[in-house]
């Protein structure tokens, strides 16, 4: 039974990562669950300098799901590479470092240091819906994600995904402007923007007012993105939003993904990435799959 | 360390009409856990609610094995938690936080705290009166006489205890840090543990500062995960820049903090 998976150029033992921002540089996880058992981890959100997020509360549960503006909150680039990357490189596990920024040079700057470093790949993060600059700026548009993207590209020669946000009215533009910025796969669907309301005081729950949404109630929605965007382009896809198991999984891999990012899961409980490579086996084993490959994309609609 | 168990309910008590404690089998967290540290709770194997309850850890028998915690329903996640009977399992994460209470050899401390922060509290009187030979005075305040709870508990760990409600129902009426302040005049204590409402916090904290007094506050803040990976229940440094705050965060680098430490 193979689970092994090339997502956009980095190899991975199955095709199960966790999301960036839900699983911080991987220590927190370590007392639950087996790293070297992941098929990659994406990290936090990381910058050229440290940033220090937004005023809490930053949290906000909702009907299964959950609002956040951290806000990129997260220690920069240079203590990074000092402190996470060597923790990291003990596991068995594929590094795809998130990279965040508020403008285009930040994001060439970032990723000339990234090129530098022992890692399997680049997560280029232009879908944050809690920052006022960067991120999102660039990351709505066809233009916006070509630009950024191939700066990127010209002065990093490891695998480049790009993150990609739900917030737009058509999300195959993006990702064809991933795609032909020569991008080797994007990610979809970093969090839907949304908000909630105090009824008793009258004012949003997050001091940010707007926050991402996340969890099992974004599926759906995840699952039709990626299904689109798989129908638009020709790079691969590591799909996410709302996966809490097996059969979540499956469904974003039926869909187009080649492989997928357990985010809010992860907080659900601190095994559910572990439960959720169990559960893709023994969906193999109940449908006789030799090859996890062949499945992808392999939805047949109605 | 910390671990991830499915802990079972052997006891469990209506202190209030929405104030329960429960007492879990959970060996390996009694064994670990400090006083202020708390669990994180599933309250039911489902994905609505989707998020865990943080809950503070009240009292931990050693020996035994067991937890107990305490907590008032609030919402959705903590009206199921209280329809969970003896012999049913809980998922519980813990123990979480690393800033605990300090237990050292004082001359005299203070113990202050305000409605349902006080549990917390009860561990840290504990076992300081079990481990040091400090004199702990422990100031409880509450809104009126029908929301005191834990009075001959916390009588059993201290020796002082003050009551204090709002409307003077019961106790003494007023704040407890008005009581606090007028002992201060006679014993200074060497140190003051506080837990409770904002308001109350910040008092205390302003207090401590201003008096030189050394001073243990345990905050709260809404969390998503409890293990230091969301990074949501953010509190802002005292040492930060106007211009540039900094943060740390509730369940990485708390629950307890320095009161020099924290601006609340």
């Amino acid at each position: 039974m193979n689970t092994e998976v090339n997502l956009a150029g980095i190899k991975m033992k199955n095709p199960v990562t966790v999301a960036s921002g839900t699983f911080g540089y991987g220590r927190e996880f370590a007392d639950f669950i087996d790293l070297n058992k992941l098929g990659g981890i994406c990290t936090k959100g990381t910058s050229l300098k440290p940033r220090s997020g937004n005023k809490p509360p930053r949290v906000y549960e909702t009907p299964a799901g959950m609002l956040n503006a951290i806000g990129l909150q997260n220690p920069g680039v240079e203590y990074f590479m000092n402190n996470d990357l060597p923790y990291l490189k003990k596991f068995n596990t594929a590094i795809i470092v998130n990279a965040c920024g508020s403008t285009i040079e930040d994001y060439v700057e970032l990723a000339k240091v990234l090129n530098t470093l022992d890692i399997d790949g680049v997560e280029l993060n232009l879908s944050c819906p809690n920052v006022k600059a960067g991120c999102l700026a660039f990351g709505t548009t066809y233009e916006g994600v070509k630009e950024v993207t191939s700066k990127v590209r010209k002065v990093l020669d490891k695998p480049l995904i790009v993150k990609l946000t739900p917030n737009v009215t058509d999300i195959t533009s993006p990702a064809k402007g991933a795609q032909d910025a020569e991008a080797d796969g994007v990610s979809l669907i970093n969090t839907l923007l949304g908000m909630s309301i105090d009824i008793h005081k009258r004012r949003p729950h997050l001091a940010n007012n707007t926050g991402g949404l996340s969890g099992p109630c974004v599926k759906p929605v995840a699952v039709r993105m990626v299904y689109q965007v798989s129908q638009a382009i020709d790079i691969p896809i590591l799909g996410l939003g709302g996966i809490t198991t097996g059969e979540d999984a499956i469904e974003f891999m039926l869909a187009g993904a080649t492989a997928i990012s357990i985010g809010t899961g992860n907080f659900i409980t601190p095994d559910t990435s572990i439960k959720v490579i169990e559960g893709i086996e023994h969906y193999m084993k109940q449908y006789e799959i030799d090859d996890i490959n062949s499945i992808v994309g392999t939805v047949q609609m109605n | 360390m910390k671990v991830n168990i499915k802990a079972k309910i052997v006891k469990k008590e209506k202190l209030k009409e929405d104030i329960y404690k429960y007492a879990v089998e959970a060996k390996q967290i009694a064994n670990d856990a400090k006083p202020g540290q708390f669990i994180d709770v599933r309250v039911i194997d489902n994905i609505e609610p989707l998020l865990r309850r943080p809950i503070s850890i009240y009292n931990i028998d050693k020996e035994a094995g067991i937890l107990e915690f305490i907590f008032q329903v609030k919402g959705k996640g903590t009206e199921i938690l209280a329809k969970r009977e003896i012999g049913e399992e809980i998922d519980i994460i813990g123990p979480l936080g690393y800033g605990t209470f300090e237990i050292k050899d004082y001359e005299n401390v203070a113990i202050i705290g305000g409605g349902i922060g006080i549990f917390p509290l009860y561990e840290l009187a504990k076992e300081l009166k079990e481990k040091t030979n400090t004199n702990v005075h422990i100031y409880i305040g509450f809104r009126s006489k029908n929301f005191v709870v834990l009075e001959e508990e916390f009588k059993k760990v201290s020796d002082e205890l003050t009551i204090t409600t709002d409307d003077g129902s019961y106790g003494i009426q007023g704040f407890s840090i008005n009581e606090l302040k007028k002992d201060v005049e006679k014993k200074m204590p060497n140190k003051i543990y506080a837990c409770g409402p904002l308001p109350m916090l910040k008092a205390v904290q302003e207090y401590a500062i201003a008096k030189n007094i050394p001073c243990e506050i345990s905050l709260e803040e809404k969390m998503g995960c409890g293990i230091g990976a969301c990074l949501g229940c953010a509190v802002k440094t005292a040492r930060s820049p106007k211009d540039a705050p900094e943060y740390w965060h509730v369940c990485k680098a708390g629950p307890v903090f320095n009161a020099k430490d924290v601006e609340i």
